[in-house]
């Protein structure tokens, strides 16, 4: 496929609360996703990275960041802000300028060293930005969400907190097992059980920590991989961000209310599907062809949603499917085999990268004791603030 | 802090959201500089009161003392608040709220009908910052 790029190299600092600075994080993930690929910095066309706050400094830098810690060595920079998708954007940005001809090889890099406790909106009276808004008005966290659409699925689905309980014994098995997690010790039922109610029905062990962490992708074209002795790389198919169709009609954060739908008739499909939707279409797959998915567990009962928002099952049946085991190792789809957010907790601009990290280990069939047998097509998925789409789809 | 979006008395307590006069989209919280219907070309956004009641799309509650911008007494100890997404049927929207004081999430079910009322956010010497409320219908003022 001409659409393709090619996963070069792959690498991480491991996630956690370390006390550092990002600039450190993603330096740490760059350098270990250039060696992964055998490519020498000043080798690299492009670099582009995923936005954060730089303490003290009232704006977003990322790549020329990057860039200097690294040594400057005259590359082309970019720098994207999407929120939770800013890894994504930061990806298909590199995917444009390779398809393009801009650039040959690009270095991807998200880190973070992310605040503790509930994220909250920047400081001032900013009464224009609907972030601030529903925490000053309603003290409306972002587990306040996670729970609305845990009862919402409880109501509708009949889901129970057993079944969401089971999502994190499963993600924490999953991240004991992989070195770059922050959470490495198996979880049970009981423990969830046990944690206290944040957000009812969701419960501490439901929802996902803020982690320090970052990850990194070098990407190139396919001329450039063969050029470099690569012969059967892991390659990028398709980058969805496609935003919103009005009206939404599923109360998402960080809104106070919905679009009305009582004008225009809104769509049968829902926002996190059609993100999905996007990338199978321009990868030419369906749900069938995907050996594996990350998926963005804010949540534990995010995470049934997103199995029927990827169509692995119907609407309504994220629980059965997980309960028939088909979303843990062994199973027709695993999900989130890195762990996922439960293991590894938000650090924003690093998060939709270190899922890409987590296909190409998988589709290389290097991920070790997490390894999907036989893993040809990844998807991963995530969904940033303010209405920005991300899936990416990678095959081998 | 949220001028204009919500306005009268006792019975007569009504969020207000606005309307477009060309393509009849209504808006809430009020979207006062531009439709955001992406087939109208643009209308005159004029406010309009929505529905006193709707019913419960889902609810949850906050165990945990949010963080700032919210404000709270931190010499007092928490008090968890509930928040309700109640489904307007005639707007066809869905709109979040605290629900009154000393509701709790055992109160409350999917699909239970709510009205809409007026309540304090928060105060200080000088100032009382008023809000809207969800409140099970048939539960006494
Ligand atoms: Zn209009």
């Amino acid at each position: 496929m001409s659409g393709e790029v090619a996963v070069l190299g792959a690498g991480m600092h491991p996630w956690g609360k370390w006390g550092r600075s990002f600039v450190e994080y993603g330096t740490v993930a760059a350098r270990a996703a250039l060696a992964d690929a055998g490519i020498d910095w000043r080798d690299v066309g492009s670099i582009v990275g995923a936005d954060t706050v730089r303490g003290g400094y009232p704006g977003y830098v990322a790549g020329a960041t990057f860039a200097k810690a690294l040594g400057w060595q005259g590359a082309r920079v970019a720098s994207v802000y999407a929120a939770c998708a800013s890894g994504a954007q930061a990806i298909n940005t590199a995917r444009a300028q390779i398809l393009s001809g801009l650039a040959d090889v690009v270095l991807v890099v998200g880190a973070d060293a992310a605040p503790k406790g509930f994220f909250k909106p920047a400081g001032g009276e900013r009464a224009d930005d609907p972030d601030w808004l529903r925490f000053r008005v309603l003290g409306a966290t972002n587990p306040a969400y996670f729970g609305l659409y845990a009862r919402r699925r409880m109501a509708v689905h009949g889901d129970t907190l057993e079944d969401f309980a089971l999502v994190k014994v499963k993600n924490a098995a999953l991240g004991a097992l992989n070195p770059n997690a922050r959470y490495r010790k198996e979880v049970t039922a009981d423990e969830v059980a046990a944690s206290a109610v944040v957000a009812d029905p969701l419960r501490l062990l439901d929802i996902c920590a803020t982690s320090d962490g970052a990850a990194a992708l070098v990407l190139s074209s396919m001329e450039f991989a063969r050029r470099h002795g690569t012969t059967d790389p892991v390659r990028v198919r398709a980058v969805s961000t496609v935003t919103p169709t009005y009206p939404r009609t599923v109360l998402d954060l960080p809104d106070i209310a919905t679009d009305s739908a009582a004008v225009v008739e809104p769509s049968e499909e829902t926002y996190r599907a059609s993100i999905a939707r996007a990338a199978y279409e321009e990868a030419g797959v369906g749900p069938e062809d995907i050996s594996l998915a990350e998926v963005y567990d804010l949540s534990t009962s995010l995470e049934l949603q997103w199995y029927e928002d990827l169509g692995l099952c119907g609407e309504g049946e994220g629980a059965k499917l997980l309960r028939e085991g088909a979303t843990s190792p062994g199973g027709r789809t695993p999900v989130n085999t890195s762990g996922g957010l439960a293991s590894f907790g938000e650090a924003v601009p690093a998060q939709a990268i270190a899922q890409v990290c987590e296909l190409t280990w998988q589709l290389r069939g290097s991920a070790g004791a997490r390894q999907v047998e036989g893993a040809r097509v990844g998807i991963s998925a995530n969904q940033g603030l303010f209405g920005h789409g991300s899936a990416v789809i990678a095959v081998r | 802090m949220v001028a204009h979006w919500f306005a009268g008395e006792g019975a007569d307590f009504r969020l207000l959201g606005t309307r477009c006069s060309a393509c009849a989209a209504v808006f809430f919280p009020r979207e006062d500089a531009f439709c955001r219907n992406p087939g109208c070309a643009g209308g005159e956004l004029v406010e309009a009161p929505l529905s006193r009641r709707g019913r419960v799309w889902s609810y949850t509650d906050g165990r945990y003392r949010p963080p700032s911008p919210y404000v709270s007494d931190p010499e007092l100890p928490w008090e968890p608040y509930t928040l309700i997404a109640v489904e307007l049927a005639a707007e066809r929207m869905v709109v979040l709220g605290q629900g009154v004081p000393g509701l709790s999430v055992a109160d409350l079910e999917v699909g239970m009908e709510m009205e809409v009322v007026p309540g304090v956010l928060n105060e200080d010497d000088e100032t009382t910052w008023t809000t809207w409320h969800w409140r099970p219908v048939g539960v006494g003022a």
